[in-house]
C-alpha cells in the first residue's frame, strides 16, 4: 500500500521532522479551543490530513472526543488528556499504527509522516506537554 | 481493504467475468459438494438431557443473547439476562419519529420521520441463506418482504468518469457484458480459444454469448433493438401512431472500464447479496421485539456489567443499575453465557484464562455511519422510476438505499443517504457533530439526486463507534488473529462461554450471533449435562 519513493519521502520527512522538533512548542496552543477539522475529506484508503491537528479531528476525535478526555458507556474510550501513557514515545506510535484491543491499526491508513504528525500533536496538546518529538522514522520501525 | 488496482489486468477480467456470469458453474460445484450454499444452521436445536435446576447467566440481550435465552429456558435451565440498554435487540435497531439517542460524548438527536418511517442503523438485510434468522422469524411470527439489492434502474456514479453524471445500472451492466461477450466471440472466432474450449463446445460457446450478451447475428454488440431488449430504448416502445421504439447507443467498453464503475456489479454478484433477501416487515427491530415477547420477562435492562467473576461453584457478575442506584449490585448462577462486543468485554475485570483473555484482546472494532434521510416525496420513485434497491458512488457517502417498503406512495418518504464502513471516511464521519453528517449527506447525495436539496426535511446519524453500548460496528477479524485466537475465544473456559457475531465467522451478521449462540449453547449444555 505504501510505494513509491518511500525511502526518499522518509528521509525528507525526517529531515523535516528534526527540524521541526528544534523548535519549542508554544505553551498558548495547549487545550486552546477544540481542534479544527477541516471542509475536506479523504479519497481512497488513505487518510489526506496531514497535520496533526487536522488528524486528530478527524480521526481520533471519533472516540476520543474533540477535549481528548474520552467518553464512557457499556465500555470507555480513555481520555487522552493529560496523559501519562504518552511520556514514552513509542507507547502511542505503537497503538496508532498496530492498534489495541476494540481500537483498529491506522497504520495502513497514515503514512509514517502523518502517524509522526498526529502523536507529536496528541503529546503537546490536552494538557501533555511532551518536547521529545516523534519522527517517522520512529513510525517506520514499529510497523509489522 | 476496499482498494482497486490502477490497471485492469487479464486476470481481474477474467475474475470480473467470473462474477459476474460464471459464478454460476462454481456455485454447482460446490453445492454439489455439499450445501455450500447455506450458514450450517440445522433446524431448531434440541438439547436433550435434565439441567438438573442449573442456571445460567446471559450477558447481553442481543439477537445471541435472546437466542440463549429462549432456548436453554425451553430446555429446562433457570436463565436470567443482563443488558445495558433499555431496551431488547442490540445492533437489531430500528430509529422512528419520535425516537431519541444520545451518543457518546452527548450529542442527542431526536428523530423526526413521519410516522410509519424509519432506518435501520445496524442489520438491515437478511440473505435467503441465512436459515436460522428465517427459521427464527418463522418460529416467533416475524413478517418479512423482501429487500431489494438489484435495481437494474438505480445509478452507479464515479465522480470522475461520465462527467460526474450517474449511470443506470441496466445500461452498465448491459453493456459491460454484452462488449465482454463481444470480445470473447471475437477471441473464438479467430481460434485464440482453442486450447481451452473444446470444437463441440466452441458452438455452443458461440450460442451462449450471442444470448447472454445481446449480441447480433454477426456477433456484434450495438445499438440496436436485440440490445435494447435488455438495456432499454432511448424512445421505449408505446401505442397508437409513433409509437416504435428506438435504440440507445451503449457506453464504449473503454469508457466503463475507466470509470471503474464495474467494480459495483460484484455488489449484485456476491452470494451474500443475491436475491431473494429479506427486511422484516415495519423495521429490523421487530426480530429483537419478538424475541423479547419470549424471553422479556427474565430480561433486567439498564444493567452495565463491571466484573466477571467465576470459581468452582458458578459465576459471580457485578453490575450497575443505571436507573436507580449507583451500588453495584451482583447476580450468580452456575454457568454464563457473555456476548458482549470484544470491544467492551476486553475492558472488564473477568476471570478467564489468559488465551481467552488474549482472544477477547485481539479483535479491533469497524467503523459504520449510516444515514437516514426524509424528503417531502419519493422524488426516486416518481421522477426515476427507482423502486426499492440501491445505488452506488464513489463519493463518501458510498450508496443511497431507497425504502423497499411503502412503493408508490405520495407524501414523504426516507431513504438511507449513506452507509459509510472502513476506510478514511468512516472516521471522518464519525468525527462529525450529528448534524454535520446529516447536512454533509445531503450535499454529496446532491450529485446523485439534484432533488435533494429542495426536498430534504430531516435526517438522523448514527456513527457505530459513538454507540454506547457497542463502541463500534462489529469484529474486524484479521487473518491472523483468526488463525491463532478464534478457537480459544469461543472454547469454553469454566463456566463462562462467549457468543455474539465475533464469534462467528459470519461477522456483523445477525447469522452469525444466532450460530454462535446456538453452538455455545450445545456445548455448555453438553457439558452440563454430563457433570
Amino acid at each position: 500500500m505504501i510505494q513509491g519513493n518511500r525511502s526518499f519521502r522518509a528521509i525528507l520527512a525526517t529531515a523535516i521532522a528534526a527540524a521541526l522538533s528544534l523548535l519549542s512548542f508554544p505553551a498558548s496552543a495547549q487545550g486552546a479551543g477544540h481542534p479544527s477539522r477541516g471542509p475536506g475529506l479523504s479519497q481512497g484508503f488513505r487518510f489526506f490530513e496531514m497535520s496533526g491537528e487536522e488528524l486528530f479531528a478527524n480521526v481520533c476525535q471519533g472516540c476520543h472526543m474533540s477535549d481528548a478526555k474520552g467518553a464512557t458507556g457499556a465500555g470507555t474510550y480513555p481520555s487522552l488528556a493529560a496523559n501519562v501513557n504518552l511520556r514514552a514515545s513509542g507507547y502511542p506510535v505503537e497503538i496508532v499504527v498496530n492498534g489495541q484491543r476494540g481500537m483498529p491499526a491506522f497504520g495502513a491508513m497514515m503514512s509514517d509522516d502523518q502517524v509522526a504528525a498526529v502523536v507529536n500533536y496528541l503529546r503537546t496538546h490536552f494538557g501533555n506537554n511532551y518536547r521529545d518529538a516523534v519522527t517517522p522514522e520512529d513510525v517506520k520501525v514499529v510497523r509489522r | 481493504m476496499q482498494s482497486e488496482r490502477a490497471a485492469v489486468s487479464r486476470r481481474d477480467l477474467l475474475t470480473l467475468i467470473g462474477t459476474v456470469s460464471g459464478s454460476a458453474a462454481m456455485y454447482h460445484a460446490m453445492t454439489s459438494l455439499g450445501f455450500a450454499s447455506d450458514s450450517g444452521y440445522k433446524g431448531p436445536i434440541k438439547l436433550d438431557g435434565d439441567p438438573k435446576g442449573a442456571s445460567v447467566i446471559i450477558l447481553g440481550a442481543g439477537l445471541a443473547g435472546m437466542t440463549a435465552a429462549l432456548e436453554l429456558r425451553k430446555a429446562g435451565y433457570k436463565v436470567q439476562v443482563l443488558e445495558f440498554n433499555s431496551r431488547p435487540g442490540g445492533r437489531n435497531w430500528t430509529l422512528r419519529g419520535g425516537d431519541s439517542f444520545t451518543e457518546l460524548g452527548g450529542f442527542k438527536q431526536t428523530c423526526e420521520f413521519e410516522q410509519g418511517l424509519y432506518i435501520n442503523p445496524g442489520p438491515w438485510r437478511i440473505p435467503y441463506h441465512h436459515r436460522a434468522v428465517l427459521d427464527y422469524c418463522k418460529r416467533l411470527g416475524v413478517a418479512l418482504e423482501p429487500f431489494i439489492q438489484l435495481n437494474h434502474n438505480a445509478v452507479l456514479h464515479a465522480t470522475k468518469a461520465f462527467g460526474g453524471v450517474p449511470q443506470r445500472i441496466r445500461d452498465i451492466k448491459t453493456d459491460f457484458q454484452g462488449q465482454i461477450s463481444e470480445l470473447l466471440a471475437k477471441a473464438t472466432q479467430q481460434g485464440k480459444l482453442d486450447e481451452a474450449v473444446s470444437k463441440e463446445d466452441r458452438e455452443i460457446l458461440m450460442q451462449a454469448l450471442r444470448s447472454w450478451g445481446a449480441l447480433d447475428a454477426n456477433y456484434a454488440y450495438k445499438g440496436n433493438l436485440i440490445s435494447a431488449d435488455f438495456r432499454g430504448y432511448s424512445k421505449a416502445p408505446g401505442g397508437g401512431l409513433g409509437a416504435a421504439p428506438a435504440p440507445g447507443e451503449p457506453i464504449d467498453l473503454s469508457e466503463i472500464l475507466k470509470s471503474r464503475l464495474w467494480r459495483y456489479l460484484q455488489n449484485f454478484a456476491l452470494h451474500t447479496f443475491q436475491t431473494t433477501m429479506f427486511q422484516p416487515v415495519g423495521g429490523m427491530d421487530m426480530i429483537g421485539k419478538a424475541f423479547a415477547r419470549e424471553v422479556g420477562d427474565v430480561i433486567r435492562y439498564d444493567a452495565k456489567v463491571t466484573r466477571i467473576q467465576q470459581d468452582n461453584h458458578g459465576v459471580t457478575v457485578t453490575y450497575t443499575d443505571l436507573k436507580a442506584s449507583a451500588t453495584p449490585q451482583q447476580a450468580k448462577a452456575d454457568w454464563c453465557v457473555c456476548t458482549i462486543p470484544l470491544s467492551i468485554l476486553s475492558q472488564l475485570p473477568l476471570d478467564v484464562g489468559d488465551r481467552m483473555k488474549a482472544a477477547i484482546n485481539a479483535v479491533p472494532y469497524s467503523p459504520a455511519v449510516k444515514i437516514g434521510l426524509q424528503f417531502k416525496r419519493r422524488f426516486w420513485e416518481e421522477d426515476e422510476a427507482i423502486y426499492g434497491g440501491i445505488s452506488y458512488t464513489d463519493l463518501p457517502i458510498r450508496q443511497i438505499a431507497y425504502p423497499n417498503t411503502g412503493f408508490n406512495r405520495s407524501g414523504r418518504g426516507v431513504l438511507l443517504g449513506a452507509y459509510i464502513f472502513d476506510g478514511p471516511n468512516a472516521y471522518e464521519f464519525t468525527s462529525m457533530p450529528p448534524a454535520e453528517r446529516v447536512t454533509r449527506a445531503v450535499e454529496l447525495g446532491a450529485s446523485l439526486h439534484p432533488q435533494y436539496p429542495a426536498e430534504f426535511e430531516n435526517g438522523i446519524a448514527i456513527a457505530w463507534h459513538r454507540v454506547p453500548f457497542t463502541l463500534g460496528c462489529a469484529g474486524n477479524w484479521s487473518e491472523s488473529a483468526r488463525a491463532e485466537h478464534y478457537d480459544h475465544l469461543c472454547r469454553i473456559d469454566g463456566r463462562i462461554v462467549l457468543a455474539g457475531e465475533h464469534a462467528s465467522y459470519i461477522p456483523a451478521w445477525q447469522e452469525g450471533a444466532i450460530l454462535s449462540s446456538l453452538n455455545a449453547i450445545t456445548r455448555l449444555h453438553d457439558r452440563v449435562v454430563k457433570t
